[in-house]
């Protein structure tokens, strides 16, 4: 098991072994789309989200 | 079982806390009162409980001994009966605005009246279970709270209780509200051609939960904005104010983790991704669940601090019966863990 802090919220993030370099994963609290962008150390960045916009 | 009764139980809240308590493993409604509805079945008036309960709304003056009182009463009415009251129950739970303030010359400021029992405000806790649960294991009498001043005061109580407000600034809270806060009661304003569609700002300040936010959170500064909204119950509390200089997004995040995490019935919703991405009362009618989200500009230090809730539930009934299950010493949430419906 690995496990790192949510770039956006600072959630844990726990995942197994057999997760993969460049992997999108979804933070359980807050909710956005991160990148495995390292195995070791074990490191999630921000992907790219569409956000809501009602403004028209 | 402990036994229980509701005086004026024909109104909102009270066939509210009536719901819950008929549900409640613990409880058995014993007596509801209505002077208006002597006589009538219970589902004549709260149609939801037809095949719930047979009780029949009893005269309020033959009231029976019993464990715990809720009384639903118009405001001011308690505070004249409240020795009589004390002598008819062990414990009492008030949803009146009568025994929310600590001190009678604020009472006679937001009420325009003298408090009738002002001895009396001293021994009732104020009945947010989020902020005063400590107090309310073991305490005999509970006020009630304000739909919209606990829509407010869960909005900012994170940031009140992390100490991360600038509170030398102006704190605004527009609260956009639900029709069933007018009570049972019509008026011209509330006839369905009148109010169906409405986005009406009908208190731009000086609304009486004011008040209680003014009490409970410690603030000088503070401005109620309340919107009427084309909604039956919900309300939607959205605070702007400033935070201390350096404070950031991950500060909040720590703040309002830490509340969520002490408190069973509050939600922290601050999503990118799903249906429903920031707090909203429409999902939360008929639960005590209240819903908070948060997003600060760091540029400016200016926080916008969101509460959804249901107005006769959170704001009203489910509060009191938390305060009972406390009180009680029973869990907190028993009979409270409906988490509303969707879709609604």
């Amino acid at each position: 098991m690995m496990s790192t802090h949510c770039p956006e919220c600072e959630a844990l993030i726990e995942v197994n072994e057999e997760v993969q370099l460049g992997e999108i994963l979804v933070c359980p609290d807050c909710g956005v789309d991160l990148e495995v962008t390292s195995l070791e150390p074990f490191t999630l960045e921000l992907a790219p989200m569409e956000a809501e916009d009602w403004g028209e | 079982m402990i036994r229980a009764a509701v005086i004026g139980a024909s109104g909102y809240a009270g066939g509210e806390v009536l719901r819950l308590l008929l549900e409640h493993p613990e409880v058995e409604v014993v007596q509801v009162t209505s002077r208006r509805h002597l006589g009538e079945y219970v589902y004549q008036v709260h149609p939801n409980l037809r095949k719930r309960t047979s009780l029949k709304f009893s005269d309020p003056a033959q009231l029976e001994a019993v464990d715990v009182l809720f009384l639903a009463l118009p405001h001011g009415e308690a505070q004249h009966q409240i020795d009589h009251l004390a002598s008819r129950a062990t414990y009492i739970i008030d949803l009146s605005a009568d025994f929310r303030l600590k001190r009678a010359e604020d009472y006679e400021y937001w009420y325009g009246a003298p408090h009738a029992a002002p001895h009396w405000l001293g021994r009732f806790v104020y009945g947010l279970p989020e902020l005063h649960r400590s107090e309310l294991r073991g305490a005999h009498y509970a006020s009630g709270v304000g739909c919209n001043a606990t829509a407010a005061n869960l909005a900012l109580w994170p940031l009140i209780r992390s100490e991360l407000l600038d509170t030398s600034q102006p704190v605004v809270v527009e609260i956009k509200v639900g029709s069933s806060e007018g009570g049972a009661e019509g008026n011209a304003g509330s006839h369905h051609p009148e109010r169906s569609g409405v986005i009406r700002t009908f208190s731009p300040f000086g609304h009486r939960h004011t008040a209680e936010v003014i009490q409970e959170m410690g603030l000088e500064n503070v401005v109620l904005t309340m919107t009427a909204v084309d909604l039956v119950r919900g309300a939607l509390a959205t605070a702007h104010a400033r935070v201390k200089p350096g404070v950031n997004q991950r500060d909040l995040w720590r703040a309002y983790r830490a509340v969520v995490n002490e408190n069973p019935f509050l939600r922290l919703v601050k999503e990118q991704r799903g249906i429903y991405r920031v707090p909203e009362p429409k999902i939360l009618a008929g639960s005590n669940y209240a819903d908070l989200g948060f997003e600060l500009d760091e540029r400016t230090g200016h926080v916008v601090s969101m509460c959804a809730l249901d107005n006769l539930m959170k704001g009203a009934a489910g509060s009191a019966v938390q305060c009972m299950n406390l009180m009680l010493g029973l869990d907190e949430t028993l009979g409270l863990t409906f988490p509303g419906l969707h879709p609604i």
